[in-house]
């Protein structure tokens, strides 16, 4: 593999993701407003009830708002993850994801790039989603969202990397809902995104330890550490083992030989 | 890269299966430089299959493919960036506009901006297309963005052109332009052309014919030794024959 066609490649890779995005207006504005909606209902409903002690990356008592904000970044690339996943599912239906496979790059390359091309979008929804939350008194120290920055890139990319894993198991778009229910529900539900840990053990033993061991878990953690200008180290590796190991499945899904696919459509689409 | 590189294609006793189903049998077939092959056989034939394995969608378990001499498995980065393909079904980008999708195949073979615009422009003039670069692929008819795959699977100028059934849906006119086209592309630029085909009226009659029939090859060669093969100068029937078993 040539780097000048590699990076010739990615770029182009990126930009279609863009164009694609950016003439989906209603796929911003619903990546925009589900966690708004949250922001702005759920948590403000529940900000007397849900008081939350002084627990790392925070120095002092915080509003519920605040705890939150780190889980609803985390929503948006979940959620992004598996929009990527639904259009995979949808290119290999319609056809398109074949004149990705057929270029002539390495298919680890053209997945990794796909995916970098999702998570990209992904860091976009985020911070505009920081820069309304940031009207909402919601405002992270300055270098937070610099500091932001890498840990969404890792988190865009396990996500994204759990959600091409996903597509390479599902045989048709109408399976899709299947993932809503089963993965991307419990994934959220059972994470420090709406609550911290300690909460969750004060309820449940089991909740507690489903919650600990869920990658999404970690890469929130992730997330909101490093919005406090805070590495954690823990979430950094696991939320990195996570990533090593969805895309490894990944591409051996789409591996034109030893993959799912061919087990799966049972020949060719 | 082996001593078959002055074929653009060769296929050595390939076999496939899905589970317990034989899709292919030991198929062996060449096309050489600038000629056009047409790939005959029902639906269900393997075809698609035989699509599927030569652009490393799939996986050969039994047998080889090389495209101008690089093994797709072994080789398959250097035998992909010779070979364009239009698939039966359409894989433009409908949201996207016809510059758009064009571009985004040119970086996929690491063309350059530059290079890319000249080869664009290029191709959509030949073929007939580039006054309507700017509109939306979803505001194209059938035969037009069937023109626009084409230009883009040879943005990259391949020495092999697969065609997966190109014309199916289309009205006449688009597909007399289509198969016209496609043969002068041959003729003129020497490009190899791999055609898969139900319509016997696509076949030219200095076509090399392949039938493929249940996943085995019946009959290869020009149009005139398949012909006489069959006892008959009539395609149509010579075709029905190989995968109808009517008697001589």
């Amino acid at each position: 593999m040539k780097l000048g066609h590699a990076a010739i490649a990615l770029k182009g890779i990126i930009k279609r993701e863009l164009w694609r995005f950016l003439l989906q207006r209603e796929r911003f504005v619903a990546a925009l407003v589900r966690p708004l909606v949250w922001l702005f209902v759920f948590a403000a409903g529940f900000r007397s009830t849900l008081g939350i002690a002084i627990i790392p990356p925070y120095e002092t008592y915080i509003l519920y708002e605040v705890y939150i904000a780190a889980g609803l970044i985390g929503m948006i690339q979940l959620f992004n993850g598996m929009q990527s996943s639904l259009s995979m599912v949808y290119d290999r239906e319609m056809g398109s994801m074949k004149t990705l496979l057929v270029s002539p790059l390495p298919r680890w390359f053209l997945l990794t790039g796909k995916l970098m091309a999702g998570t990209f979008v992904s860091i976009l929804q985020a911070y505009v989603f920081l820069l309304v939350a940031w009207f909402y008194d919601i405002q992270a120290p300055w270098l937070g969202y610099l500091s932001l920055f890498p840990a969404l890139v890792l988190a865009g990319l396990m996500l994204g990397a759990l959600g091409m894993l996903l597509s390479s198991f599902i045989k048709q778009l109408e399976n899709f809902s299947g993932v809503m229910n089963f993965v991307i529900f419990p994934m959220f539900f059972m994470s420090t995104a709406l609550y911290p840990l300690w909460k969750i053990k004060e309820s449940s033993e089991l909740l507690h330890t489903l919650a600990s061991y869920n990658p999404f878990s970690q890469a929130v953690e992730l997330l909101r550490f490093a919005m406090y200008g805070q590495f954690n180290g823990y979430a950094f590796l696991y939320t990195l083992a996570a990533f090593v190991i969805f895309m490894t499945v990944a591409v051996w899904g789409y591996n034109p030989s030893k993959g799912m696919m061919v087990k799966k459509t049972g020949g060719p689409s | 890269m082996s001593s078959s590189a002055a074929q653009s294609l060769l296929v050595e006793k390939l076999s496939y299966a899905y589970d317990n189903k034989v899709a292919l049998s030991n198929v062996n077939l060449a096309v050489e430089a600038g000629e056009c092959a047409v790939l005959l056989g029902p639906n269900g034939a393997g075809k698609s299959t035989l699509f599927s394995l030569i652009t490393h969608l799939y996986n050969s378990r039994e047998g080889e493919i090389f495209i101008k001499g690089y093994d797709v498995k072994r080789q398959s980065c250097q035998a992909l960036a010779h070979l364009g393909v239009v698939f039966q079904q359409t894989t433009l980008d409908m949201d996207l506009s016809v510059l758009q999708n064009l571009y985004y195949h040119a970086s996929l073979q690491g063309m350059r901006r530059k290079q890319a615009t000249r080869r664009i422009e290029e191709e959509l003039d030949r073929q007939g297309m580039l006054a309507r670069k700017n509109e939306k692929v979803r505001q194209l008819n059938g035969g037009h963005r069937r023109r626009v795959e084409i230009a883009r699977a040879l943005l990259h100028q391949p020495s092999l052109l697969l065609l997966d059934e190109p014309t199916v849906g289309l009205d006449v006119p688009s597909r007399k332009g289509i198969v016209e086209h496609v043969h002068a592309l041959c003729e003129k630029d020497k490009l190899s052309v791999l055609w898969a085909t139900h319509l016997i009226d696509e076949i030219y009659p200095s076509d090399q014919l392949i039938v493929l029939h249940e996943g085995e090859v019946k009959a290869q060669g020009s149009v005139y030794e398949v012909c006489g093969g069959e006892s008959t100068d009539d395609i149509s029937q010579a075709f029905k024959h190989l995968t109808q078993g009517v008697l001589r």
